[in-house]
């Protein structure tokens, strides 16, 4: 009992230290751009079909459950505003984060997993290459600047997906539908979505990176630190969405 | 193809005796009580290959990462070009990383990127300003040194086991080291393909003007590599001298080695 207290708050330190090093090493050269654009497209690029397919089936799914209440109390015109507010401020942020978590943050504890595993890193380290401002930084940045990006792909995909279930019961004009949606939404509506989104991008990488980058050697470890960078990354998602809405809930 | 004819120095005794690692009173303990070293005492002289002999687990691997500073010792002392490796900076530990190669058991490629990729990211990210045409010819010239300029378009998947350890070494070379460390280098190849490694080690040696730690179990590569051979036991060195010498050593223990 008292070992496994000893074990997480040495985890929570060395956590907060492998932190703390990426908003040192981020501002000291050599700047990896190279690397850094490469996992811009891996994560954002090659993430693009399935947040596209999510955020698709998530916009047609919201209208055709959402639909019948409205229809109930007479207010089937605020379905498209109802639904935009949904996707943009809280459904798509999260469920792309997730998906994201699932797909990057397990990726990217697996091949620093396996790199650790077969000595990759070492070698790195041993000539003279920092492993960390190769490795985690380039992740890290690219993740916290494609997660935002691929949330507005998602929102974008998701209010088609919109679009297409209201017509399945109706005739809505397009040019109709987008004025709806943007009548019904605000500056604020964007702002704390937005904000949190990057926040949700930092730490899917930041926790696939901390997990491979110290999985103990072996390669059961990798496996391990890919399934333990999904739970933690989903985890935390969470944990930020709800202190994200009550900083919102508190300030506008 | 790699030269064949072999280049065998003369032994240690009548060599350049200027020590370039020296390791004093080093000691490491992994957790709370798996003692590894206990006080081991090394030197390494220029253009010396140095043998370390010793059972699995006897501290050999930890011995030379403590070296180049993968594994940070309890207590001791490791000096390397007359730098105590363990009182500097992050820096100036780099500059000294950049004259010592060290060739992994597993080769320790990079496998996402091709051989060619392999050999140019260590040397482009110590030399910037080197064009692609620059980059390319080094890539080849060490590809070459090890007899494998045709594989320079191949991913490490696709390599064998002799083959991975000879673009490790090609990866370490490619930055002209002044030490070469060597963990195991022969380790789960045929016989064949030992010898092939081991001869490699003595050609570097020439052509390169190289200095060597080479840990090994193949007594027929330590049999040609070492000027020197050190036995290491109970995290202390046991025993030290050429390889004739070791051969008939007084000690059962260490005699068991060569037989």
């Amino acid at each position: 009992m008292i070992l496994a207290i000893k074990n997480t708050f040495t985890e929570i330190g060395e956590t907060t230290l492998f932190v703390k090093r990426f908003f040192k090493e981020v501002f000291i050269p050599p700047y990896e751009t190279k690397e850094f654009l490469k996992q811009c497209y891996i994560i954002g690029y090659k993430s693009l079909p399935l947040v596209a397919i999510t955020g698709f089936i998530m916009g047609l799914v919201l209208t055709l459950q959402s639909r019948p209440t409205l229809v109930q109390f007479g207010a089937e015109s605020w379905l498209p505003g109802m639904v935009a507010l949904s996707l943009i401020r809280e459904i798509a942020p999260v469920i792309t984060a997730l998906i994201c978590a699932g797909k990057i943050s397990s990726g990217i504890g697996a091949e620093l997993g396996s790199m650790k595993v077969t000595e990759q890193i070492d070698a790195m380290e041993v000539s003279a290459v920092n492993p960390y401002n190769y490795l985690v930084v380039t992740r890290v940045l690219a993740c916290t600047l494609m997660v935002p990006l691929l949330v507005f792909f998602a929102d974008a995909i998701g209010i088609i997906g919109g679009y297409v279930g209201i017509n399945i019961h109706g005739d809505v004009n397009f040019y109709r539908f987008l004025t709806q949606i943007v009548q019904s939404l605000e500056y604020l509506d964007l702002l704390p979505a937005t904000l949190k989104t990057f926040f949700f991008g930092f730490f899917i990488g930041m926790i696939g990176c901390y997990k491979g980058f110290n999985a103990s050697n072996g390669t059961e470890s990798v496996g391990q630190a890919a399934n333990s960078a999904v739970v933690t990354a989903s985890l935390s998602i969470f944990i930020i969405d709800m202190v994200a809405v009550q900083i919102t809930d508190l300030f506008f | 193809m790699m030269e064949k004819k072999l280049h065998k120095e003369p032994k240690a005794k009548e060599k350049d005796q200027t020590p370039i690692i020296e390791i004093k009173d080093l000691h490491k303990t992994f957790g709370k009580d798996n003692v590894i070293l206990k006080g081991v005492n090394l030197t390494l002289n220029k253009g010396e290959d140095l043998v370390v002999l010793g059972r699995s687990g006897s501290g050999k691997s930890v011995t030379i990462k403590c070296i180049v500073g993968l594994i940070e010792p309890d207590k001791g002392e490791i000096k390397v070009f007359d730098e105590n490796v363990l009182n500097i900076s992050k820096s100036q530990l780099n500059e000294i990383r950049v004259r010592i190669g060290f060739l992994f058991q597993s080769g320790a490629l990079y496998d996402s990127m091709s051989v060619r990729e392999n050999l140019a990211f260590t040397l482009t990210k110590h030399k910037r300003d080197l064009s692609p045409e620059e980059v390319e010819r080094e890539v080849m010239e060490a590809l070459e040194n090890v007899g494998l300029a045709e594989a320079v378009d191949k991913m490490p998947s696709e390599l064998s086991g002799g083959m991975r350890k000879r673009i490790g070494l090609a990866r370490t070379l490619i930055l002209k080291p002044e030490i070469i460390l060597y963990d195991e280098p022969t380790t789960g190849l045929d016989t064949i393909t030992s010898r092939e490694i081991s001869e490699l080690i003595l050609d570097i040696k020439h052509k390169q003007k190289t200095s060597s730690i080479i840990i090994t179990h193949d007594m027929a590569c330590a049999k040609m590599t070492a000027d020197r051979i050190v036995v290491l036991k109970d995290g202390v060195i046991h025993a030290e001298g050429t390889y004739e010498e070791l051969e008939k050593d007084e000690d059962e223990w260490v005699r068991s080695f060569f037989e």
